[in-house]
């Protein structure tokens, strides 16, 4: 989702936004409790990561394998698999799959693969009806808005502004919006008819499982299991490196990926899904759909193997980066333009496009660390948003009076002479300039600095200078 | 015991009595203090911004300055502790000379608060200030270095300070080097929720091992006319009153 206006203005626009501020801060500080306190409750919490995060180290550095595995596997249980390398193939097979199957409405449970690709206009312009029925969701779809969280899309909405936008959008009545549980029963009632009248389920998957070529689907509200049981094709789109290698392997990423997201032990609905309802091998099963596909997208994540960001496809989508960056907390995720936002998108937005509009995301972070703190397979991004930077550097991106100030700096800091003869210059000029040792602007670009604080003068004497005159 | 001073350029150009506050803490504990001349910048700036070939130039200068000994290098700063001790040998990798030579050197290299609480092994040096003291800890110390439990453990020594939590302390202060200046705005957000917080606390001193974030702080702090002052914790440790 690219913006007509700049990274610049998204933020300026976010931070002027105080309720924004205030959704957001309730928002993240209580999902950062939750990921505390499920993760206190876990004994040998570090060798779990530990151990997750080399599963996805492994079945990631044996991709190619595993995903032939799992496309056997869920050939063999009478499902489909497609392969997309672009967005446009996949929203392509989507469509095809729904016209093979004379599909008119579909109702989708939540998956960011499918924000990725943009399947939903995609679809509406192949005659499909699509209904999101993930609460979440759903209130993106009526407001034609845009998730801002990769778990909770509308993080960035207060519970008055859901109501308001029921009762513009959809009628709601005064008593419908009485309460959260009276407004929960209102979407509950719009969203029962939609799964009672359509013929395609769209889903996303948060782990497909190479073995036996099953699908694990994690929801709270239940519109997962809906989604994939009563229409009569289930169509699933994933990511190819959300793989893990056995069931045995998915046990331990369910450990952490409920406490990562919500601070849940376990989400309120595991679904694990292993092909379409079985009728003609005996097993007679008599739920579930007669037609089951699945969409392994690409779309850019193949180019980030065996590179310097191939770490970024670990990433088990909890959000608890997100929650925890001080960066994503002050602006939200409509700022970041991407449709992963966050310390996980400032990587794989770049990662997946290419740096050319997304090179300030890379540059939206302090560096603070604390996205790797609470990453549950411990991926270093801070490292690969400093790996992004350099890659902007070696293409040009980096604005010249970077460049050019660091390349002066290393002069200096070669030639200690020099050094310590423009340490005595700016020290003379700052001063000059100073009051009680403070400066209230700076010209150039370091006025951005003297927006908002005071800088420093330098000392009178500097520390070399006063070490010398005490050793001689 | 001797140890080597990199005393960082920020402590040397604008802070100079944070660097002799660090000498005057490790003589009293009996170490002598050397400080290799030469010493300019190690290299962080640039590494951050991207500008990895001019990192490197820095980073093997700052070997060259410090040599192949194997006495001790105290810097008072998480943050470019954290590039000598984790970044430069990485970064230096594939340099055949200055590869092993970085490493060597990561490996002598501690921060201040670490040296002296797990090499030197104390924790009370005798130090005794004044104030309502908060304690603001630096992110690349925390989460670089794992530095939180030697900082606390001597303030809880200094004798005459009573301490104010921040209650929001695990939260950047915004500083983050050029960030401050390319993503003002953002960096401004989050150093005026880190000074509501030290507001809340109580504090009329900030403490902190980066000068860095101290320039930040105190920089915000002196904009809003607030009287809260600003202290590296070397600074702290090294009074003494009578």
């Amino acid at each position: 989702v690219s913006s007509p206006v700049t990274f610049y203005e998204r933020v300026d626009k976010a931070l002027k936004d105080r309720a924004l501020g205030a959704a957001m801060s309730r928002a993240t500080t209580t999902l950062m409790a939750g990921r505390r306190r499920g993760f206190d409750g876990l004994a040998h919490a570090d060798e779990i990561r530990d151990h997750a995060r080399a599963i996805r180290a492994h079945t990631v550095a044996r991709l190619g394998d595993y995903l032939r595995q799992f496309e056997a596997a869920v050939t063999a249980r009478g499902g489909h698999v497609h392969w997309a390398e672009t967005a446009e193939q996949a929203v392509e097979i989507v469509a095809g799959i729904a016209r093979q199957h004379g599909c008119r409405t579909a109702v989708k449970s939540k998956s960011m693969v499918s924000e990725e690709i943009e399947l939903n206009d995609a679809l509406e312009k192949a005659g499909v009806d699509v209904l999101e029925t993930d609460l979440g969701e759903f209130i993106v779809q009526i407001d034609r808005d845009h998730p801002s969280h990769i778990v909770a899309p509308i993080i960035h909405k207060s519970k008055e502004q859901v109501a308001e936008s029921f009762r513009t959008k959809l009628g709601a009545t005064p008593d419908d919006l009485k309460d959260v549980p009276s407004m929960t029963a209102f979407a509950r009632r719009a969203l029962r008819a939609g799964f009672l009248k359509a013929d395609m389920g769209i889903s996303g998957g948060n782990f497909g499982v190479a073995e036996t070529g099953s699908l694990c689907i994690v929801t709270n509200e239940g519109n997962g299991r809906l989604t994939t049981t009563l229409p009569r094709v289930h169509v699933a789109l994933m990511g190819i490196e959300r793989l893990v290698p056995t069931l045995a392997d998915l046990g331990v990423m369910l450990q952490i990926l409920g406490r990562s997201a919500m601070g849940q032990k376990l989400t309120v609905y595991t679904n694990i899904i292993s092909g379409p309802r079985r009728q003609h091998d005996g097993s007679g099963e008599s739920d579930g759909p007669d037609h089951f596909h699945v969409v392994l997208v690409d779309n850019g994540r193949s180019r980030l193997l065996g590179g310097e960001l191939a770490e970024i496809l670990y990433c088990i989508r909890c959000g608890a980066c997100l929650n925890a960056c001080p960066v994503y907390q002050q602006v939200g995720g409509h700022a970041y333009g991407s449709v992963y936002p966050g310390p996980i998108g400032a990587v794989l937005t770049p990662g997946l496009r290419g740096l050319g509009e997304w090179s300030d995301l890379p540059q939206a972070s302090s560096l603070c660390g604390a996205c790797r703190e609470v990453c549950p397979v411990r991926i270093d991004i801070p490292r690969m948003l400093l790996s992004l930077r350099d890659r902007s550097t070696e293409e040009g991106e980096t604005p010249s009076w970077v460049t050019a100030g660091l390349w002066f700096l290393r002069y200096l800091a070669e030639r200690p002479r020099a050094f310590r003869l423009a340490q005595r210059a700016a020290r003379v000029a700052s001063r000059a300039a100073s009051r009680d040792g403070w400066i209230s602007f700076v010209p150039g670009h370091l006025s951005r600095w003297t927006d908002r604080r005071d800088f420093p003068a330098l000392a009178p004497r500097s520390f070399m200078e006063r070490w010398e005159a005490r050793t001689r | 015991v001797k140890v080597h001073l990199l005393v960082t350029c920020l402590v040397d150009s604008f802070f100079p009595d944070v660097g002799f506050s660090v000498v005057t803490v490790l003589e009293r504990l009996g170490v002598q203090v050397e400080v290799p001349p030469g010493q300019t910048c190690c290299g962080q700036p640039a590494f951050n911004s991207g500008s990895w070939d001019d990192a490197r130039a820095m980073a093997r200068h700052l070997i060259d300055v410090f040599g192949d000994s194997d006495v001790p290098v105290i810097v008072p700063s998480g943050s470019c502790g954290d590039m000598v001790i984790h970044q430069a040998p990485e970064l230096l990798h594939d340099d055949r000379e200055y590869g092993p030579r970085a490493k060597a050197l990561a490996a002598r290299t501690h921060e201040f608060t670490q040296f002296v609480v797990d090499v030197l092994g104390v924790t009370d040096v005798n130090a005794t200030a004044a104030g309502r003291v908060a304690y603001h800890p630096a992110c690349h110390g925390l989460r670089g270095l794992g530095l939180d439990r030697q900082p606390k453990a001597l303030l809880d020594q200094v004798k005459g300070i009573e301490r104010c939590p921040l209650d929001d302390e695990l939260t950047c202060c915004g500083f983050g080097g050029l960030f401050a200046v390319k993503m003002s705005e953002i960096s401004g957000s989050l150093l005026d929720r880190k000074m509501a917080s030290i507001e809340r606390s109580g504090a009329d001193t900030v403490v902190a091992t980066d000068v860095s974030c101290l320039m930040h702080i105190g920089g915000g702090l002196r904009r809003q006319g607030k009287p809260v002052k600003v202290k590296h914790l070397a600074e702290l440790l090294a009074e003494k009153r009578s």
